[in-house]
């Protein structure tokens, strides 16, 4: 495929389209997939057929509408009237009254003028909800592959890498590291091989994030890393996604292979010298490979074990060579930012934290789902504006993100901008996106023993710090829980918290104190309340290790 | 079935042909173990010993490096699983909207905890990470289908559900 | 190769480019505590006793692991380090069945002089004591997992020295375990070679020989350096084992 072919393509298909009066979109994203989405699928396809509209009405699955907790979700495209709580018998009626007829289906419409639509900002999220995710031909009539068609045709790498750069793009998993910075140290280091990794193991309880956009826009990631490959020097690039995402690793399967069948992957991509290839290596259910060193170790076929950095996998990665890992959604920004530039991305956002973010609200909230907003706005407006607000007759007590890495935070803290750095400020991360709200019925010592437990289990067990010391803490909490502990105990925990945090080895083991140290920092009086009163405890009686000689 | 008698592999077991099958096309890669365990588990339903020594000469690699792996890894079962599977989410969402109370639930009703498998082989309850349909919390998995919403007494039914429409065994 | 000057607790040293800082430290008999360290065997890092705070770097690193640098200003001891060095060995004392009065090891423990060298009193701790098993199938030698502190000395030492990659480690967190074969029983190891240089790097009781009793266990490491040597310069050097 050229260039020419490319952008033919993409118009015939936009052309297409166009022919279609209707196009019936249902979500075909876990949330909804999950509560009946394929027997809406079914019903509408049954009566597009049953009225002979084949020709001017396509019924298409779409990547994440993210109202989750109202699905099954449709939309009818060419007057953008969406429905909610789609059963057969209402997918029905949305083809007889609404396509036939031109009748709203009423009691079923949701209002998408409301701040839940109307304050998101969407480039990652841009297609989904409005493309088919299993078609390459929609990808590319939304603009795609024009990103990777403008680097290998009018940029050279080193531009490319400094778009990135000066865009302000910082990874998305967590840490928030420049992405331009990291790609420029992978382009500058030795190695006879170059690898550029996705991690797509998304393993943070409450998160849902990258699952959503492998699900619903596959191309767009492909796109992303295939640009990365360009840009440092690779020829080789892996998807490590979790074995949990089926249905992910189904779409990335198919999207590989549109990709290679098209001349988008493959050798001489657009008839460049460029060639790239994508495999994908699935993975077995250990939180802690999203951990980069982990990771890289889990490709190899080994248990994932971290390692030590330096040498970072910029330098040392997959078998010993420069490597660059992303998560998802930071590969996601990629493509827009080569197709619109860095100006356009960096004017969106904060100074330092630019573009936007993708949310996964969850808990106790009025509107759960995907949302994508851009980066500094209030965590207020993100809680009770966008999502609501928790349901009836309940009261806001903390917002949790970071997953097990992050922390609470409270609701006098609510007027904090959601950047990197802000988060990092009261004890918390950006992590990879997910937002729990929790109302007045949660405990905060019953939280931070819950995620103890989780980074408990999903210690790998190599460093002592993190092997025993989690499980002395969830000890701990479990006994502050039981109102069996004293003030000696709190010491002990803190004491242990600050030692696990500062000697751990890998990010799983410095941040697992976090939840405990954030709700220590809030919600103090809730620990306090359960202690014992008594003063001089003596402790639980144990044989005393002799270390006499 | 063909009425050409496909010849058979070595160990009288033609399950095994599925499995060279992805070894050869990973070149018995000693970093394709994880890939392999997938395809493994994926064939025989769980990894029992004889597999794990199958697979480990296959990749030529140690057997404690093969052990290693698998008993890293949760997604890899040692023994066989009940005829049912009940996957309960603990992520953040489903433990705020109650899924522990679930699992009290279940657990008091079967007698048999999370990460075991009822005493008449029927139901193996399992805690998952997240199953990422945070939307519906809390979640689990039964056998392969989503439920969402649940409550522990709802949760008890459904199971009853499943068991109750297990497959005639055929003599 | 290059040398570097760096300053170690106030004081200068030089040292070779690529060399640990750890490696330095020895060299200058400025002590640092270490456990899965062991010269000859590859690195890992996991015990997390030789971390060192480094200037400039936000993060305490682990001597074994980081290699020097020019101008680099470290300092091995203070006060977080020696109380996080102390924490880490109660944490080890915790984790298993340690009662040295009826070690086989009492007296030659590393863990036991690690102890001593951070100056641990008193485990505040609640001691865990797992359900551990002790393998006696071996007909030389002797698995006892109560005392094991899963350093991984005998599965690197079986890999990368000896080569038959009999040990490994299995299960996650705190269940981890080492483990011969498929978990079976070290008696039944088909790739065992016998050559016990698995009990002799062994920091503690975990592994011994049969037929020892209480303090009788010294472990002879010296093999290593000897083996090491013959095998990159073709020199055997003096083994000085007493």
């Amino acid at each position: 495929m050229t260039l020419e072919d490319l952008q033919d393509l993409a118009e015939q298909e936009r052309e297409r389209q166009d022919q279609k009066k209707h196009r019936v979109l249902f979500c075909s994203a876990a949330g909804c997939a999950s509560c009946g989405a394929d027997k809406v699928s079914a019903a509408l396809k049954a009566k597009v057929k049953e009225h002979a509209l084949d020709k001017e009405c396509e019924v298409i699955g779409t990547g994440c509408m993210g109202l989750c907790g109202e699905g099954p979700l449709v939309k009818v495209q060419s007057d953008d009237t969406m429905y909610r709580n789609v059963d057969v018998r209402t997918a029905e009626k949305i083809v007889e009254s609404h396509i036939v007829n031109g009748k709203k289906v009423d009691a079923h419409v949701c209002d998408t003028n409301v701040p839940f639509f109307t304050s998101q900002t969407r480039i990652v999220l841009e297609n989904c909800g409005r493309t088919n995710s299993e078609s390459i031909d929609e990808y590319v009539a939304a603009e795609g592959y024009a990103g990777l068609a403008k680097a290998l045709t009018e940029m050279q790498p080193a531009d490319v890498i400094e778009e990135v750069r000066k865009s302000g793009l910082r990874g998305r998993g967590g840490a928030g590291y420049s992405t331009g910075l990291k790609w420029g140290i992978v382009r500058k280091a030795h190695g006879e091989q170059k690898y550029v990794v996705c991690n797509a193991d998304e393993g943070d309880p409450g998160a849902f994030m990258d699952r959503s956009v492998l699900e619903g826009d596959p191309h767009r990631v492909l796109e992303g890393m295939a640009i990365a490959g360009y840009a440092v020097g690779a020829q080789q690039g892996y998807i490590y996604c979790r074995a949990e995402y089926p249905l992910a690793i189904e779409r990335l399967k198919l999207a590989i292979k549109q990709a290679e069948k098209a001349g988008l992957l493959g050798n001489r991509i657009l008839e460049s010298q460029f060639n790239f290839r994508i495999d994908i290596r699935i993975g077995a259910g250990a939180f802690v490979c999203g951990e980069e060193t982990a990771l890289l170790a889990s490709i190899e076929g080994k248990r994932g074990n971290p390692r030590p950095r330096p040498p970072f996998p910029s330098e040392k990665g997959l078998w010993g060579m420069p490597t660059v890992i992303n998560n998802v959604e930071t590969y996601a920004n990629v493509a827009p930012i080569i197709r619109k530039g860095s100006d356009w991305f960096a004017g969106i956002g904060t100074e330092k934290s630019k573009g936007t973010k993708v949310f996964a609200l969850a808990g106790n909230i009025r509107n759960t789902g995907l949302i994508e907003v851009p980066m500094g706005i209030p965590l207020r407006t993100i809680i009770f504006d966008i999502g609501g607000g928790t349901p009836d007759g309940t009261e806001f007590k903390a917002a949790q993100t970071g997953g097990p890495s992050g922390g609470c935070i409270p609701a006098d803290q609510l007027d904090l901008p959601v950047d990197y750095e802000s988060l990092m400020k009261v004890g918390s991360i950006m992590g990879s996106g997910g937002l729990i709200v929790m109302d007045s019925t949660s405990r905060m010592v019953e939280v931070a023993k819950f995620f103890m437990q989780f980074c408990m289990d999903e210690s790998c067990g190599k460093c002592i710090p993190c092997r025993v010391g989690t499980r002395h803490i969830y000890g701990l909490l479990d006994k502050i829980s039981k109102k069996k502990a004293t003030q000696d105990d709190m010491v002990l925990l803190e004491e242990l918290c600050m030692m696990v945090k500062e000697t751990s080895l890998c990010g799983l083991g410095q941040s697992a104190p976090n939840p405990v140290l954030s709700t220590l920092r809030f919600f103090r009086h809730e620990y306090e309340q359960l202690l014992q009163p008594v003063e001089t405890f003596e402790g639980e009686p144990g044989i005393v290790v002799d270390f006499e000689k | 079935m063909s009425p050409v008698e496909q010849p058979k592999h070595p160990s009288g077991d033609n399950r095994f042909k599925l499995l060279d099958r992805a070894i050869t096309k990973h070149q018995a890669r000693g970093d394709a173990l994880i890939e392999i365990l997938h395809v493994a588990q994926g064939i025989f339903g769980y990894l029992e010993n004889d597999l794990l020594i199958y697979v480990a000469r296959s990749l030529k690699l140690p057997l404690s490096r093969v052990y290693g792996v698998a008993t890293f890894y949760h997604f890899f079962n040692l023994k066989p699983k009940g005829e049912h599977t009940f996957v309960l989410c603990m992520g953040t969402a489903c433990y705020v909207k109650g899924a522990e109370q679930i699992q009290t639930a279940l657990e008091e009703h079967y007698q048999c905890r999370f990460g075991d498998t009822t005493k008449d082989n029927s139901v193996s309850f399992i805690t998952a990470r997240c199953v990422g349909s945070c939307g519906l919390a809390p979640v689990a998995v039964l056998d392969d289908a989503v439920v969402g919403k649940l409550t522990p007494d709802e949760s008890i039914r459904r199971v009853e559900q499943v068991k109750l429409s297990v497959p005639e065994v055929v003599s | 190769m290059a040398v570097k000057t760096l300053t170690i607790n106030g004081e200068q040293y030089s040292a070779q480019e690529g060399e640990s800082v750890l490696s330095v430290c020895r060299q200058n008999k400025i002590p640092i505590p270490t456990l899965c360290h062991l010269e000859g065997l590859s690195t890992v890092g996991a015990c997390r006793l030789c971390l060192v705070q480094i200037e400039g770097i936000p993060k305490l690193l682990p001597a074994c692991t980081t290699k020097v640098e020019e101008g680099m200003v470290i300092t091995t001891s203070n006060q977080k380090l020696d109380k996080y060095r102390r924490m880490i060995v109660a944490l080890l004392a915790s984790e298993g069945n340690h009662v040295c009065a009826v070690c086989v090891a009492n007296n030659h423990c590393e863990l036991q002089d690690l102890a001593y060298e951070v100056g641990l009193v008193r485990v505040r701790y609640p001691y865990l004591f797992p359900k551990k098993s002790l393998d006696a199938t071996h007909k030389e030698y002797v698995m006892d997992h109560n005392r094991c502190v899963l350093c991984t000395r005998c599965v690197r030492v079986c890999d990368e020295v000896e080569g038959a990659h009999v040990w490994d480690v299995a299960g996650r967190g705190i269940d981890c375990e080492i483990v011969t074969g498929l978990d079976y029983s070290w008696g039944s190891s088909q790739t065992c070679t016998e050559c016990g240089k698995c009990v002799m790097v062994c920091p503690t009781g975990a592994l011994f020989e049969k037929g020892v009793t209480v303090s009788e266990m010294e472990k002879k490491k010296d093999f290593l350096k000897y083996i090491i040597t013959a095998r990159q310069k073709r020199e055997w050097v003096a083994f000085t084992n007493e």
